[in-house]
């Protein structure tokens, strides 16, 4: 039982990387990660949401939408749960504790859009996860996700003072890092098998 | 209840889709009542007039809590960025007299002594604040031009105003490339947008 679910945590954080290797949530992977500061406070608002809203949509489709054969309606109604749960979060952060609200600040509702978070909450209805599983599976998405944010944050902070060719400066070096970045996830296709 | 509702799909959808939006409606309706952050109005609509530069120029750490300060007493004027239109708004919203810009825009300059006309009197010596005037009592003057601020401080105290506020020239060593302007830029103060007046 933990084997399985440590086994599901590690295939979400590295062999199916939700960035690099299944290429969902790639706007705020290229748009936040100017700065390690702000892609820090990305990836804590994502990995909060992100597991909330897996375990959300969970119960949603589990207890609504299955019963009454509505599985078609998955969507739309996880992205009711998701703007629901990511408003609410940030009344709650923002009363609670006002420091934690700015730092993560503006990120917290641009999660809405990000399709890594849909993308996790369909995933587990695919794959027929249960309860527990949806949210390791939701949580391990969201640590792959802030690895490596972290990590290309990181290279194009280095890359800013770096000597780039004049024709591959701006976005095209950051396009090939981001590739490159994702050939070697790709090394860990085969570490777990599910 | 279950039964009925899987023979009427259409029924179903609707009733669920619309349910969980009641639902949800409800908890962020009570989510914002009771989570209600208690924020001065009056500082919100200071801060929509201001520009949003975050420069600091004004003297506060960037343009909400200098309308936190403004909502409590501070003048209208300190923002160079907003400009005579940020201050005709605050001045309408807060409707107190407008006033002329506090900090006008200055060339950087230094303060220079015409040694000829200079008659050793000292005064200027104890008005600098940065101890940028050489001299003694009956003996000439002099600027140390790298430690001149350009405050203007020593012009009005010199009885023969020998004084002279020089523009430093752009040398080789002093040039810096300008930024490049979009017409977005200029375009991203309030008050700047055409008919908007809050």
């Amino acid at each position: 039982m933990i084997q399985d679910l440590s086994f599901l945590f590690i295939s979400a954080v590295l062999v199916n990387n939700f960035v690099l290797v299944q290429f969902l949530g790639l706007c705020p992977f290229m748009g936040v990660s100017g700065k390690l500061e702000t892609a820090i406070g990305m990836s804590a608002a994502t990995t909060f949401v992100l597991t909330l809203a897996s375990v959300c949509s969970y119960l949603t489709n589990t207890f609504i939408l299955a019963p009454l054969g509505l599985e078609y309606l998955q969507t739309i109604s996880f992205i009711l749960v998701i703007a629901v749960v990511v408003q609410f979060t940030e009344m709650v952060v923002h009363k609670t504790s006002p420091l934690l609200h700015k730092v993560l600040g503006v990120f917290l509702p641009l999660i809405t859009t990000n399709c890594a978070v849909l993308g996790v909450a369909l995933l587990n209805i695919n794959k027929e996860h249960n309860f527990v599983e949806s949210l390791i599976f939701g949580f391990g998405a969201a640590a792959g996700f802030s690895l490596v944010l972290v990590l290309f944050a990181a290279m194009r902070e280095r890359l800013a003072v770096a000597d780039v060719p004049k024709s591959f400066q701006g976005a095209a070096i950051s396009m090939v890092t981001a590739g490159l970045m994702s050939l070697a996830f790709m090394g860990f296709s085969g570490l777990v098998q599910l | 209840m279950i039964e009925f509702l899987t023979e009427n799909a259409l029924l179903a959808a609707l009733i669920a889709l619309g349910g969980l939006a009641l639902v949800f409606g409800g908890i962020l309706g009570f989510a914002s009542v009771k989570f209600k952050v208690e924020g001065n109005p009056i500082v919100d609509q200071i801060n929509d007039l201001l520009p949003q530069t975050q420069c600091g120029q004004c003297g506060f750490p960037g343009c909400k809590p200098y309308a936190e300060a403004i909502a409590d007493g501070e003048e209208i004027n300190r923002c160079p960025p907003g400009g005579e239109a940020t201050i005709q708004h605050l001045a309408d919203l807060l409707d107190v007299e407008v006033k002329p810009l506090d900090a006008e825009e200055k060339v950087p300059s230094v303060a220079f002594i015409r040694e000829a006309e200079c008659i050793g009197c000292t005064k200027c010596i104890q008005a600098c604040p940065v101890d940028a005037i050489l001299g003694a009592a009956k003996q000439m003057h002099t600027v140390i031009g790298s430690e001149c601020t350009g405050c203007d401080l020593c012009t009005d105290p010199c009885p023969v105003d020998c004084i002279d506020m020089v523009p430093i020239e752009t040398t080789m060593q002093t040039w810096h490339w300008d930024l490049p302007k979009t017409p977005a830029q200029s375009q991203l103060i309030a008050t700047d947008r055409k008919g908007e007046v809050a």
